[in-house]
């Protein structure tokens, strides 16, 4: 299963036939393992990695620390969640440190993340304070180099 | 023109020019091509290898260093082999540091050939071997080993060409261009036949970090009393993705290395620098990378196996090195004009099995160190192929 996983966390689009072979197991067999991965909701998504700023979109993206005041009972799960239920929101981790919760939020503009958080996210009660952070440039996401062109510089056929 | 090829080395002359370099004009003025015939990582050396020598650089390692190679990188070779096989070998009189396994295997044979001496070559094999062997004035005995024994060699296999010009055996497993390895039964034997008839061995073990399916390399220099008369060649380039560093080494007695540094001396001065102290890294920090790519060849060799046994072309499963040999003589083609039709065809490059030795007839060498989806790709323009062609 470790071996599935790898695979598709680094190419999601590998045909079940293709993961057999690799896996040395048949169709049938990748078939029911992925169906049971999902259901037990270790794989969750299959996502692609989009440079969206070359297909022509502008976005900004936003890396936002919050502290908050814990509370009782539930910590800081349940202003986690209040966050995390935005659509706005793509990220949000629970942090040691300095501040408590790490939020990433892309949006269209500066104007509409910058409103968001004030308006919504700072607004949230046991929120104490927020630093925003805007995204200059991309150069490694998910272990994928954004700028790397691809060149095979070996010689065609070598002994 | 002829007067000046007349001129030249009657054992150059006698050498014939690689058989790839056809397929080599014809792949590389294609535009789609896939080439399944490339003989290296298609990863580039892990940056920690890279910065290390760009640092060197910075910090002026630009000298020659001692013939035998920087100490520290013979100190951290001998360590290796100490951890990994238990082999001790003293890094200032048993270490020679040299430009790839090339120079190492071409060194070796020249130190130990006299005119005339024969060298045990099981085939198919790399192409220098029978090359240098000529070139050090000794006479190439290729002995074919059989696709029924998974292209391993037996002693009863080479006992027919002993002759009392006999001196030395040349192994390369893992094997480029098969993927055969030697279990550790196979080289014992081998072992005594070396013993029996008082033979050196040459053992190029540079894709011995390669091997799949469980199984762990095993160095001939560690069976036992194989170590004095073992050559023992290797390097950096297949398992740290380094072939155009161009370092390897070569293990042996102190008399051997000796002689071998000798000519390298002369001939070499010392191996680059900068690569040298990349090496050094390579083997301080670089098997967690290392451990990685082999991982990813697997997975890729399993692709490659699997898709030739469906569209019918045979192949054992190769257990080491990244290649893949499968018959193609149930296409009816040889392996030269199989090769030439598929490129044409499919533009899909490998490279024909006799390039490595009539044996290697009815063969073809697909390398898999190419990306997945390239392999997939490559596999449907051969079953294209295949199904277009099969008389």
């Amino acid at each position: 299963m470790r071996e599935l996983l790898e695979l598709l966390e680094k190419n999601a689009r590998l045909s079940t036939g293709e993961l057999a072979a690799i896996l040395r197991r048949s169709e049938y067999e990748v078939d029911r393992d992925i169906q049971k991965l999902e259901r037990d909701k270790i794989l969750l998504s299959y996502n692609a990695l989009i440079k969206w700023e070359k297909f022509g979109d502008d976005s900004v993206t936003a890396v936002i620390e919050i502290n908050l005041t814990p509370q009782r009972e539930v910590g800081f799960d349940a202003i986690a969640e209040r966050i995390y239920r935005f659509d706005e929101v793509n990220t949000v981790y629970l942090m040691s440190g300095s501040f408590d919760l790490l939020v990433i939020i892309e949006g269209k503009s500066l104007k509409e993340v910058a409103d968001f958080v004030a308006t919504r996210l700072s607004t949230i009660e046991g929120v104490t304070q927020t630093r925003s952070h805007f995204l200059l440039k991309a150069y490694k996401k998910d272990g994928v180099i954004i700028e790397d062109e691809e060149h095979d510089h070996r010689l065609v056929i070598s002994p | 023109m002829s007067k000046w090829a007349e001129r030249l080395s009657p054992a150059v002359r006698s050498i014939a020019p690689s058989g790839i370099r056809k397929f080599f004009d014809i792949a590389s003025k294609m535009q789609d091509v896939i080439s399944l015939g490339v003989g290296e990582p298609d990863f580039v050396t892990p940056w920690t290898i890279r910065e290390s020598c760009v640092y060197g650089l910075e910090q002026g390692r630009t000298s020659y260093t001692a013939n035998r190679g920087l100490p520290e990188l013979r100190r951290e070779i001998a360590l290796h082999f100490l951890r990994r096989y238990n082999l001790d070998y003293d890094y200032n009189t048993e270490v020679l540091v040299t430009v790839g396994v090339s120079e190492a295997l071409d060194l070796a044979l020249r130190a130990i050939l006299a005119p005339g001496d024969e060298v045990l070559i099981p085939e198919p094999s790399y192409v220098s071997y029978a090359a240098c062997t000529t070139l050090a004035g000794g006479v190439p005995i290729n002995v074919a080993a059989r696709i029924e024994n998974e292209f391993r060699i037996t002693p009863e296999e080479l006992e027919p060409h002993l002759s009392d010009r006999t001196k030395a055996i040349l192994i390369g497993y893992p094997n480029n261009p098969t993927g055969a390895i030697m279990e550790r039964a196979d080289l014992l034997k081998l072992a005594d036949f070396a013993q029996k008839h008082d033979l050196i061995v040459i053992s190029d073990e540079i894709y011995g970090d390669l091997t799949y399916g469980g199984r762990d390399h095993e160095c001939f220099a560690a069976l036992p009393s194989m170590q004095e008369r073992t050559i023992l060649l290797n390097g950096f380039s297949k398992a740290y993705a380094m072939t155009g560093w161009r370092i390897g080494y070569a293990l042996g007695n102190p008399d051997i290395i000796a002689a071998m540094t000798k000519i390298h001396q002369y001939t070499m001065l010392c191996a680059p620098i900068t690569a040298q102290v990349a090496a050094v890294e390579a083997l301080r920090h670089g098997e967690k990378y290392m451990k990685k790519m082999v991982g990813e060849y697997d997975r890729r060799r399993r692709l490659i196996y699997d898709g030739l046994k469906k569209i019918g072309l045979e192949a054992f499963e190769p257990k080491g090195a990244f290649y893949i040999f499968p018959d193609i003589s149930s296409t009816g083609y040889g392996s030269t004009e199989f090769a030439e039709k598929l490129i044409q065809a499919e533009h899909v490059a490998l490279v024909p099995g006799n390039a490595f030795g009539a044996s290697g007839e009815g063969y073809v060498r697909c390398s898999y160190a190419t990306s997945i989806p390239k392999i997939s790709e490559a596999l449907n323009r051969i079953e294209n192929f295949v199904k277009k062609h099969r008389r």
